[in-house]
């Protein structure tokens, strides 16, 4: 085993990876670029080195400074983590003229599955099952329809120089191959100016489920079972789970099996994943090889209690795997919540700044349900543009999968993180989905699920009562402090519905009394000052973060966002006097999306724009954001200047009807 | 004797009523509460005791004396908020209009007169149309006999407003003179003359809102200290500030059992200012982990917001926060902000709140429109306040002190207690930039000799210890410990003595 480590990467997984080799005592190297000056990989490492500027390509991308950080600390080995270099088939090139060992598989494996084409001939020569299609010319509509028959039905017909959906059809018929194919031709023709056609079969359903695997020099390669990570947004996978809820064990060894026959087939080492696009039928098609430790490799840790990072080591140093296929199995189930710097509220904008409160749940990985959170960010950090926008990777583990999306609802609820927007509440949304719960997943789910976007979650009766419940008990806990005789009853309100109860409390017990002489039981150990409350309303365990606003608490629990207002009755009962405010209609103002600088106005009051205009930029965080027009309008209001520092949601312009 | 309770109670009954049903109806209708129910909201239940319910005014003219109401249109009396005592007037917009009558006006005098006498604070509900026209001169004489009430009591008691209707004219006086304003969003304004006679004088066209509105009064004129959706978030919130002001300038700022410890660390600010000096940050988050509980009542927030100021507490004690706000305007000092920070100065040193300071500031704001508008006279205010100011002072300097921004934030010099800096501390007569252009601008045209020269005196000045050096601050403390050091120099305030030179009053420039 090689006794020194450089970690060519950033953020969680290098703190992943570093954590591993210190464990089995690697002396560990950390590289950061000018804005990772203060990171939490940096202070992990026992030695760092700065390699450069800010952007990537300065530096987490830049082989030459790494491998000149290499020589400079007398790393033997270096570990690429994912992303930036892990599948540059150059970088593990240029140390293995340095005799530095990189961890990871040969450049060969790498630059075979780098390509496309190239990996999905290998994968079909190696046995495994691709997608049924054809990739060469079509002459007419008929040969169109001749090809679409063999492969069978549906088909997808889709330009070859296409992407974003256009030129593409789907087919059900003869008919609709025959008119799909000249439609999509002539879209084709004119929007990519190259009217080459492909089709392939349509995937129905389809759920994005793939293979670890691991290998060693000595011609070993296991499969570690599957993930299925078929929660996407645009791509990107946000939950992640181990096992897939939907494979039976047939199909499970079929994936495994292919995928391993594929690695051995390129002579692969180290760990990779091998992923597969599942329709309704269990019918699966590979995708493509990713030959790097992936982002959701917890999963298969918590599910095998594997250290794939270890076996890493181990393959990369030449050992041979301490296990066979037989030692691989499932345990329990495991969940990964993705979180991300970015407002589910704003149509999952990104979000920058600093994390000025960052409380994950405590980590446990010794009584079920498991609670893992690899991370890469303290209280403090700036969440900066130039990198990844996740800032955690929330793991749950139990021995069912019941259990492990309940652990993960909890464990959601009790993450603070203030500061910068995140999608916390998204991701307890999707836990608390009937549909997620029962394992119906695709690669459309969040689309389907959320086809207006997210709006927040409404609790349900019993919930929302609680929620009442455990306002009323803090709002007690402090009035009590300030005056000992504060009397018993209060209202709480939320929306337009209200709860009366009489408190009584004793010690960390309040007995809510409610009109009807129902009572309801709060064991809470809530104290003022506390932002996350913990307590049980008739048993049942509660975690809700709170903060206080004039006369109530602001509660977030489950993916739901609301306003509790615990007031006496009297004052409850004048409430509705209190005028109605409607919110300004907000179509009618550019706002401005983030804390920013004007740099720009573009237009002038009076000026009607198009849907798609530029109307001002707004720099943030170095980063310039061009703010366009929705739909036509007049500029009936230029509210600011150039040079102007404003905060989110400040108004820059406001719009007419036209 | 049962008949003559009998008669009590109608009589009660009768005042309680204030102008009638149907007054009220239209009061709840404009989405605001009686003054009575103001009250109710405003202080705890069963606490208040009322005054005067029976007297009604005196006048004759134009009818007046077939138009009787008891009570004459304003609610006086006492009670009580979180188990404290309060005084307390409400004017009842459906008698008159709330108009100020001399009886109206006694009513009130006699309160803040119980009010100074016993040591305990004023709050005034405004809701009125103005003077009693058809009382004339009276009804003036009684605003006046309230103006120099308020001004006796100031600085002995808390005096709080809180405009929840129309208040115009001589009306607005009493208020201004009172320690804090607060008004309700879109159903109070306040202005010395109305938009009839706006538009009469000057032609200009202006709504109420506009002219008087609460956005207007705590963004643009600073006259309202906070404002907030509706009548009952309003009063809430008055109770809240309420909780932190000691009852007197006899008494000590009141002291909450808090759920924190005084050396919670906050690791977290350690990265907190930025590596450029350019770039600006939140002192608003320093703030937050400093206090107690992480709770800070922020006073005129929506203005000036160069500077911050507000109550706080520290081991459960009261203290006000003054800080450079280096979001806005680079944090530096202009007329806005001292005025607002010195005002805010004078409350705490008039009821012994202690203050802490918090420092990052570029300078004073350059320009003509500064000179002319006065920042001489109005930064002066700022540094009279902080030298004036006798209470525990102790100050924080996170990164800029430059020049006469310096000396007036509570520097050593005008008698802060006790002085801290940051490591990031930068205390200078200016920028290491600007200082290199005056010390040698026979180099200006040496682009790498100005670098050299502007990193020698970077090098030199940009950091605490040239102060340290002289004492002129006590220690250079790690960020993430502040509230512990913070927290602990208070406590060793707590006895303070300071004397002051015999005097009449100081003379502060205003």
């Amino acid at each position: 085993m090689f006794s020194s480590l450089l970690i060519a990467n950033r953020g969680e997984i290098a703190c992943r990876v570093i954590r591993t080799a210190k464990r089995m005592g690697i002396r560990t190297i950390a590289v950061y670029s000018y804005a990772d000056r203060d990171a939490v990989h940096v202070k992990l490492a026992d030695e760092a080195v700065h390699i450069g500027g800010s952007a990537a390509r300065d530096s987490y991308l830049s082989i030459e400074k790494i491998v000149a950080a290499c020589k400079a600390t007398g790393a033997e080995a270096v570990h690429p983590g994912y992303g930036f270099l892990s599948e540059n088939a150059a970088f593990p090139a240029a140390l293995e003229k340095e005799g530095i060992i990189f961890v990871g598989p040969p450049v060969k494996a790498i630059e075979a599955m780098g390509d496309k084409i190239t990996s999905k001939k290998l994968a079909a020569a190696a046995g495994v099952s691709t997608v049924p299609g054809h990739m060469g010319l079509i002459d007419d509509a008929e040969h169109a329809v001749a090809i679409s028959r063999t492969i069978g039905y549906p088909v997808m017909i889709k330009a070859s120089a296409g992407g974003g959906g256009k030129g593409m059809r789907i087919a059900h018929t003869d008919a609709e191959a025959r008119e799909g194919f000249e439609r999509s031709k002539s879209e084709a023709a004119s929007s990519f100016g190259d009217d080459r056609i492909f089709i392939e079969k349509f995937v129905t359903e389809p759920r994005h489920i793939e293979i670890q695997l691991i290998g060693d020099q000595h011609g070993n390669v296991l499969w570690l079972n599957e993930r299925e990570c078929s929660i996407q947004r645009r791509n990107q996978k946000v939950i992640e789970e181990a096992p897939s809820p939907f494979l039976d064990a047939a199909t499970r060894k079929a994936m495994g099996e292919q995928s391993v026959a594929l690695a051995k087939a390129v002579g692969y080492t180290s760990a990779g994943t091998v992923e597969f696009i599942v329709d309704k039928d269990r019918n699966f098609y590979f995708l493509e090889m990713n030959t790097r430790l992936q982002v959701e490799h917890p999963v298969t840790e918590l599910i095998t209690g594997l250290d794939l990072v270890e076996l890493m080591f181990l393959a990369a140093a030449g050992e041979k795997l301490p296990l066979t296929q037989a030692d691989v199995g499932i345990n329990g189930w495991a969940i990964e919540s993705r979180i991300y710097a970015e407002d589910p509220f704003r149509n999952f904008l990104p979000s920058t700044g600093r994390l000025t409160r960052y409380r994950p749940p405590a980590e446990n990985l010794v009584q079920a349900p498991f609670i893992r959170n690899d991370t890469g960010v303290s209280e403090g950090s700036e969440i900066a543009t130039y990198y990844d926008p996740m800032i955690a990777k929330l793991c749950t583990w139990a021995p069912t999968r019941t259990e492990a999306i309940d652990a993960m609802e909890v464990a959601l609820d009790e993450f603070e993180l203030e500061g910068v927007g995140n999608n916390i509440p998204f991701l307890s949304a999707v836990m608390g989905q009937e549909r997620f719960r029962s394992g119906r997943l695709t690669t459309g789910y969040i689309a389907e699920e959320f086809p207006n976007g997210f709006s927040g979650v409404a609790p349900d009766a019993e919930s929302l009562t609680h929620l009442a419940a455990l306002a009323c008990t803090s709002a007690f806990a402090l009035d009590k402090r300030l005056y000992p005789m504060t009397p018993e009853p209060r209202a709480v309100i939320i929306g337009d519905q209200r709860w009366d109860f009489s408190v009584h409390a004793d010690g960390i017990e309040y007995w809510l009394t409610q009109p009807d002489g129902k009572k309801l039981l709060v064991e809470s150990g809530w104290k003022p000052g506390m932002s996350l409350c913990i307590a049980r309303v008739d048993g049942r365990l509660h975690h809700v973060k709170l903060d206080r606003v004039t006369g109530g608490f602001r509660l977030r629990w489950r993916g739901a966002d609301l306003v509790a207002k615990v007031l006496l009755p009297h004052v409850a009962d004048l409430m509705p006097v209190m005028p109605v405010k409607l919110p300004p209609d907000l179509s009618k103002f550019l706002l401005c999306p983030m804390p920013g600088q004007i740099v720009r106005i573009d237009v002038a009051e009076g000026d009607i724009v198009e849907d798609g205009q530029t109307l001002a930029i707004v720099e943030a965080m170095k980063m310039e954001n061009v703010l366009k027009a929705e739909k036509r309008a007049k500029i009936s209001k230029v509210r600011v200047k150039p040079g102007s520092v404003l905060a989110v949601d400040e108004v820059i312009l406001e719009f007419e009807a036209v | 004797m049962q008949k003559i309770i009998a008669a009590l109670d109608q009589r009660r009954t009768d005042a309680r009523l204030g102008g009638g049903q149907k007054r009220i109806d239209a009061q709840h209708g404009k989405g605001k509460l009686t003054a009575r129910e103001r009250l109710e909201v405003l202080l705890d239940p069963g606490s208040f005791e009322e005054y005067d319910m029976f007297v009604t005014h005196r006048a004759v003219d134009f009818g007046m004396n077939e138009n009787i109401i008891p009570g004459d249109g304003v609610v006086t009396g006492w009670g009580t908020i979180n188990g404290r005592i309060t005084y307390v007037f409400s004017q009842d917009f459906t008698v008159f209009g709330g108009s100020l009558s001399e009886t109206h006006a006694q009513k009130i005098c006699k309160i803040m007169d119980l009010a100074v006498q016993n040591g305990a604070p004023v709050i005034g509900l405004n809701d009125s149309g103005g003077a009693r026209i058809q009382e004339g001169v009276a009804a003036l004489g009684g605003y006046a006999e309230v103006f120099w009430r308020n001004v006796q009591a100031s600085g002995a008691i808390p005096q709080i407003s809180v405009v929840m209707g129309p208040t115009a004219g001589g009306a607005v006086y009493s208020p201004a003179m009172t320690d804090f304003i607060y008004m309700v969003k879109d159903t109070s304004y306040m202005y010395v003359t109305g938009p009839d006679v706006v538009k009469t004088v000057t032609s200009e066209i202006v709504t109420h809102e506009e002219l008087g509105g609460a956005s207007t009064h705590t963004k643009v004129s600073s006259v309202a200290d906070a404002a907030f959706d509706n009548d009952i978030e309003t009063l809430l919130e008055v109770r809240r500030l309420f909780d932190f002001l000691p009852l007197s300038a006899a008494d000590k700022p009141p002291a909450v059992a808090v759920n924190d410890t005084i050396d919670r660390a906050e690791s977290s600010l350690d990265t907190l200012i930025p590596d450029s000096a350019n770039k600006p940050y939140d002192m608003r988050e320093v703030i937050l982990k400093i206090a107690d509980e992480g709770d800070f009542l922020e006073i005129q927030k929506d203005h000036a917001g160069n500077i911050l100021v507000g109550f706080i507490r520290l081991n459960g004690s009261t203290v006000g926060v003054v800080a450079n706000q280096p979001l806005v305007l680079a944090g530096c000092l202009d007329i806005n902000s001292s005025k607002k920070a010195a005002r805010f100065i004078r409350f705490c040193d008039a009821f012994s709140i202690p203050i802490l300071t918090l420092v990052d500031v570029p300078g004073f704001l350059p320009g003509v429109a500064q000179e002319y508008g006065g920042i001489i006279k109005h930064g002066a205010k700022l540094l009279f306040a902080y030298a004036e100011a006798t209470v525990p002072k102790v100050t924080v300097i996170t990164r800029k002190a430059y020049g006469g921004a310096y000396d007036v934030m509570a520097s050593k010099h005008i008698r802060a207690d006790v002085n801290y800096a940051w490591p990031t501390a930068e205390i200078a007569v200016m920028g290491a930039k600007g200082a290199t252009e005056i010390l040698y601008r026979s180099e200006l045209g040496d682009k790498d000799k100005i670098a050299k020269r502007t990193a020698d005196y970077e090098a030199r000045f940009a950091n605490p210890f040239v102060a340290a050096e002289r004492g002129f601050i006590d220690d250079v403390i790690m960020p993430h410990g502040t509230r512990r050091r913070v927290a602990r120099a208070f406590e060793t305030l707590k006895n303070k003595k300071a004397v002051i030179p015999l005097k009449k009053h100081g003379n502060i420039p205003l």
